[in-house]
């Protein structure tokens, strides 16, 4: 994998909540109420068991407490930092009940297994070969949290991956603040360190390989293969220069240099948590005024309560009820959008078209579906262009499964990895001669 | 409840009399002059000077700490000995602090050997200005080697000769101070009254190895390749103290004054000691911890107590809880208590639910909906598990049942005179 530029964008960024000292970890682990059956498991989609690895934390079974996060999610260091706790685990945990303030379980995991990271500690090993193959198309978490899984039973992987780089939106995507991509890819050659995956990159499906192809080659097919580009609108003025993909400039401020030199204003068009993290980034390379322009109310927006909040504290600014219709430039770049404000139903106010200057423009509206790529395929059924799966990531092709954001539609890294390992354990059921589910 | 009262917190432990009845235990905290004069700026109405005798050469390190779940020294031991300060030291600290300190009490603790050593010894205290004697007769490790302290306290016969020489050269109080190391306090305190002491302070400290170094494999606390056997005390061993005070406290035959020590950390723990029969209460550990100023807290604390009780004084209140501490055998079988659980204030850890499926009768079961657990009220043996695991205070609570059965005891029982209600719990 090509080697990540150490003066790119992102390298600006701190740690928005940062790492416990042993003290403070040894603290907030004694608080923990050890609940039984307890909520904040339920509410994570890998199923840790947080109760007990926060008691090993307190116990000084350090080692113990990262083997259990790490049994049930391989990517539990990266999704300690990038999972949105507020809403999952710590939002579920019982203390919020009684107004007390909620065990912080994503600082907790993170220093676990930061720990098991440092020590250079791996707990799975790779299960005797069972001489079956598998592959995965796609090199992000839904794949690679497969890959392992399916390590762990003994069965060859091979990984397709279309770019140079594996990790998926966990290198390119997440917000810098969170984590950088230079630990996204360690975290990538961690769970790879288990042994005996193949990884084939600059390997575009449909084109470099076709899935009958695979399906002769290998006795199970996995489709990790993510979202597509993002979305734009085709507005008068699109081909002006700042005009972009919210997930293309993430991806480059992350992986290299964004250019920010006189940009004083930029516009993030969106409500969702791509949006949020966008305008957040910006605000942090220093960009003076950044704007987050959606079509609905502040309490419409997908994004979540807390990020959104994060992003005022740091100065966003918002326009809600808006859309715009056109681009203005000059010179072949942009310097305006020209909006129209919108009712409480979303449709257009007439005469309040006005422009809102900016001189990069970033479009966080959603991301295409790659599921069309599997169209033709016998037994692979799309909707809305995701691929249609059962619990366990069954399609209905006995020997395809699929999981992640391109069966999910777009969730978090967590999802990804839950989906990917369960679909590997109905893989390893199946080439063991039983039903996959 | 009424606020009108101004409780007079004056104490009087066996004829030493101080503005309360918070002491500083004998232990490092009253090594020196200097130190006592700070504890009773700071409201400490009495001190018990660190013991005087021979003094001894210590050993570093002294101290082990007992830490759960992330709290510091619930319990506490110690291998330090007596004064380690010249007698000339003390006994002229001693005596200017009682003459800058006049109404506070100064009490001296005091371990030698032969007769003539108490003699000359409790005499130079006297002189040098004492309110009262404490005889150590239970520090449990280094000197009881040699033949005193808690080998005093765990011989009848050698605890009332010395305190009869005690009492006979002494013309201020005596308090000879037990050793919990034996089986049953009674017979040490009567063989104190039997000597002649005024009082009696207890618990001394229990015999104990604080912790294992797990990596060198060297008990705690470590003194270059080795240790040994300390004295246990803090909060962890006030339960030890509170039933050997109130044993004193209600045996018959007794009656002499004590002083309680043992793991009193606050106003309430004071409280409790003095209910089961204490009219003065000694401190170390959470001084050690903490420092003087958390008498601050155990005055107002206690005064608060005595005005919402309606106690002008503390006679009034000392031993008042020693009726209620009766033999199992006098304890009500027909008694039913059943768990119940608030569902408001219920956080849904389910807690309980382990503790009494795992640790009692399995009656406290997962609801079928939502997360506040259901109490099988058939099978609740009212045991009260569920309760010391909830984290919400007052969710749960032991409701009384009335079963309809006259209360009953098993000496009754066995006497023929009563009929026990059916055994709830047990699956034959």
């Amino acid at each position: 994998m090509p080697k990540l530029p150490a003066t790119r964008s992102e390298a600006v960024f701190a740690d928005a909540k940062p790492a416990y000292t042993p003290v403070q970890a040894l603290t907030e682990a004694n608080r923990c109420l050890y609940c039984a059956d307890a909520p904040c498991v339920q509410a994570c989609p890998t199923a840790i068991n947080i109760p007990e690895f926060i008691r090993k934390i307190a116990t000084g079974n350090l080692r113990g407490s990262a083997r259990t996060i790490f049994d049930a999610n391989i990517f539990g260091m990266s999704c300690a930092r990038v999972c949105p706790v507020e809403v999952l685990c710590v939002g579920k945990c019982v203390y919020n009940e009684m107004d007390v303030p909620p065990i912080q379980i994503g600082k907790l995991q993170r220093y676990a297994t930061d720990a098991a990271y440092a020590d250079g500690e791996r707990f799975a090993e790779a299960g005797p070969d069972t001489g079956k193959k598998v592959a995965l198309l796609g090199g992000g978490p839904a794949s690679l949290a497969a890959a392992h899984e399916l390590r762990r039973q003994g069965h060859a992987c091979t990984i397709f991956e279309q770019g140079d780089r594996l990790g998926g939106l966990s290198s390119s995507g997440v917000a810098p603040y969170k984590m950088k991509a230079d630990r996204a890819l360690e975290e990538v050659e961690w769970v790879l360190g288990i042994g005996g995956v193949e990884l084939r990159c600059g390997v575009r499906v449909g084109v470099d390989v076709t899935v009958d192809q695979l399906l002769a080659d290998f006795d199970a097919v996995f489709i990790g293969v993510g979202l597509g580009p993002d979305r734009l609108f085709h507005l008068d003025g699109a081909e002006l220069a700042g005009i972009r993909g919210a997930v293309d400039w993430i991806a480059e401020m992350k992986t290299a240099k964004v250019p920010c030199e006189g940009i004083q204003r930029a516009i993030v068009i969106g409500g969702g948590n791509t949006a949020v993290d966008a305008v957040r980034e910006l605000l942090g390379l220093g960009i003076p005024e950044v704007t987050m322009a959606y079509r609905g109310g502040e309490d419409e927006m997908s994004g979540y309560e807390h990020e959104w909040a994060a992003a005022k504290v740091a100065g966003a600014r918002a326009a809600f009820r808006v859309q715009p219709i056109a681009y203005e430039g000059e010179e072949g770049a942009v310097r305006a959008v020209r909006m129209l404000r919108l009712d409480a139903a979303r449709r257009p106010l007439p005469g309040t078209e006005h422009s809102m200057p900016a001189e990069l423009v970033l479009l966080a509206i959603g991301q295409s579906r790659l599921g069309e790529l599997f169209a033709g395929v016998q037994g692979v059924t799309l909707d809305h262009g995701k691929v249609v799966v059962d619990h366990d990531g069954a399609t209905q092709h006995p020997k395809i499964f699929a999981g992640g954001d391109c069966a999910n539609g777009g969730k978090e890294v967590v999802n990804a990895v839950a989906e990917g390992k369960r679909a590997a354990q109905a893989i390893d059921r199946l080439l063991r001669g039983g039903k996959a589910s | 409840m009424s606020t009108k009262i101004s409780p007079d917190l004056t104490a009087n432990c066996a004829g030493i009399v101080t503005p309360n009845p918070f002491w500083l235990a004998s232990a490092p905290p009253t090594n020196s002059g200097d130190q006592i004069m700070r504890a009773f700026d700071a409201g400490w109405g009495g001190a018990v000077w660190k013991t005087l005798g021979q003094p001894i050469q210590n050993v570093s390190s002294r101290f082990g700490g007992l830490h759960y779940r992330g709290t510091r020294g619930i319990g506490f031991n110690n291998i330090e000995l007596i004064t380690d300060r010249p007698l000339e030291t003390n006994l002229r600290e001693i005596a200017e602090v009682k003459r800058r300190y006049p109404k506070h009490g100064v009490i001296v603790s005091l371990m030698v050997e032969t007769r003539e050593e108490w003699k000359d010894l409790i005499k130079r205290s006297i002189d040098a200005g004492a309110d009262g004697l404490e005889l150590n007769f239970g520090c449990p490790h280094g000197m009881c080697e040699r033949g005193m302290g808690s080998a005093v306290g765990q011989e009848p016969r050698l605890n009332e000769t010395i305190t009869a020489w005690a009492a006979e050269y002494s013309t201020v109080p005596v308090l000879v101070k037990l050793t919990p190391n034996v089986d049953d306090i009674v017979p040490h305190g009567i063989a104190a009254k039997r000597g002649g002491a005024d009082g009696v302070s207890l618990i001394n400290t229990i015999k104990s190895i604080i912790g294992v170094n797990i990596d060198r494999m060297v008990p705690e606390p470590r003194v270059a390749s080795r240790s040994t056997n300390g004295g246990y005390c803090g909060p962890a061993v006030k339960p030890i103290a509170l039933h050997m005070v109130g044993a004193l406290a209600r045996e018959e035959s007794f009656g002499l004054p004590i002083s309680g020590i043992g793991g009193i950390s606050n106003w309430r723990d004071a409280v409790e000691f003095i209910l089961l029969g204490a009219s003065s209460v000694q401190v170390c550990t959470e001084v050690m911890l903490r420092g003087y100023r958390v008498v601050e807290d155990m005055i107002e604390g206690l005064t608060e107590y005595m005005r919402e009780h309606g106690f002008e004084r503390l006679d009034q209140m000392i031993g008042r809880a020693v009726p209620g501490f009766s033999e199992w055998g006098d304890l009500d079988l027909n008694y039913e208590t059943v768990a119940k659980i608030d569902p408001v204030s219920c956080i849904g850890c389910q807690a309980c639910v382990v503790a009494c499926h795992d640790g009692a009768h399995q009656c406290i079961h997962p609801p079928k909906e939502g997360r506040v657990p259901v109490v099988d009220e058939s099978e609740c043996v009212g045991c009260n598990l569920c309760q010391i695991v909830c984290p919400v205070p007052g969710c749960i609570t032991m409701a009384e049942v009335d079963n309809g059965f006259e209360p009953a005891t098993w000496n009754e029982f066995c006497a023929g005179e009563a009929t026990l209600r059916p055994k709830k719990g047990v699956h034959e």
